[in-house]
């Protein structure tokens, strides 16, 4: 079931939406998922986007719209093997 | 050595070592780095991109995927759920099915929590995924990790980050003697002795991050690995002699005054 809320026509101008980016609240004015990301310049095709718990296909980037309230995370790859472990990090040595 | 190539679920890997990405100064050590140690497979994080400062260079500039086997792992999960949820959002931002799977137990000792573990990868198996599972020195887990179907086990050789070494070869060696599926070294090598050993005792391959990443000169470091990784490997197919109390001479008596 979808629910649709309406905006004022000059809200949605002016300010556009509010939604949450990688738990960050912002103000969007664009319409999809791909327009979100290029906002960012961010390259589709490095990236995951997770749209209010749901992962998302790249082909759906273009397709699905953002709407007030979306909770957005967007990941890619960093470096990584392991975090580090506490006690290394303090400087706790052995032997 | 040429033809010594690792199968893992119908896949080749070129090289026996194979690294992480993490903990270096920046993309061009770490660059520089997996360069040196010859790997071909390369574990990284998923994480959060930077909204905020969008001039950070991405990973992915410095490491080809078209060169390298990237590898995503799901460090940093406490439980099988977030486990899960990270390894389909790496393959989400990527290009294959394979993960590093980890479910993490403890904060200090980063040990994996094997119950997590053998939950998170049931679900991933039946998705699709390839799933390489990190786990402790446990040969019991290690089995029931291969009955559901991981086509290879990662087991510790001590905490990650530590640099302790091999603790428990005996351990190792009954998983390989266990399971018939690869066994990847992952975690605790401190510098290439261990890496060798690890190799001598039959380890189809070694991962590592810290003991390269953390050296004082990691490309040098990771050289050393390289050679260590591929010493280790030739000791163990060519077969050691048995250990002996006593001497046994090299030369002969024969023809002496």
């Amino acid at each position: 079931m979808t629910i649709r809320i309406r905006v004022p026509y000059d809200e949605r101008m002016s300010n556009g939406i509010r939604i949450e980016v990688n738990g960050e609240p912002r103000g969007f004015t664009g319409e999809t998922v791909s327009d979100l990301l290029h906002e960012l310049s961010l390259t589709t095709d490095r990236v995951a986007v997770e749209l209010n718990l749901e992962i998302l296909d790249r082909q759906e980037f273009a397709r699905r719209r953002l709407q007030q309230g979306d909770r957005v995370e967007i990941l890619s790859f960093i470096g990584g093997g392991a975090p580090r472990c506490r006690n290394h990090e303090e400087g706790g040595s052995y032997a | 050595m040429h033809d010594d190539r690792l199968v893992i679920a119908g896949r080749e890997f070129r090289s026996r070592l194979w690294v992480g990405t993490g903990k270096y100064k920046d993309f061009a050590q770490t660059q520089h780095a997996i360069e040196a140690s010859g790997a071909d497979v390369v574990t990284v994080a998923v994480r959060r991109v930077n909204i905020t400062d969008r001039s950070k260079e991405n990973l992915l500039d410095y490491i080809d995927p078209k060169k390298y086997t990237i590898l995503p792992n799901t460090a940093g999960c406490y439980t099988a759920e977030d486990a899960v949820r990270y390894a389909r959002l790496a393959r989400a931002a990527g290009v294959s099915d394979l993960v590093k799977l980890e479910v993490i137990g403890d904060e200090k000792t980063l040990f994996p929590d094997t119950a997590g573990l053998l939950e998170a990868a049931k679900v991933l198996v039946k998705d699709g995924f390839i799933v390489l599972p990190y786990t402790n020195d446990d040969p019991i887990v290690a089995k029931r990790l291969v009955d559901i179907g991981c086509p290879a086990v990662m087991p510790l050789a001590a905490p990650i980050g530590s640099g302790l070494g091999i603790r428990n070869p005996y351990n190792l060696k009954i998983i390989m003697e266990t399971v018939k599926v690869p066994i990847i070294v992952d975690a605790g090598v401190g510098t290439a002795s261990d890496a060798a050993l690890a190799m001598e005792y039959g380890a189809d391959a070694v991962l590592m991050n810290t003991a390269i990443a953390g050296a004082q000169d990691p490309i040098a470091m990771a050289e050393a690995m390289k050679y260590a990784v591929h010493a280790g490997r030739l000791a163990y197919k060519a077969g050691r002699i048995p250990r002996k109390l006593y001497a046994t001479a090299s030369s002969p008596i024969e023809g002496m005054l």
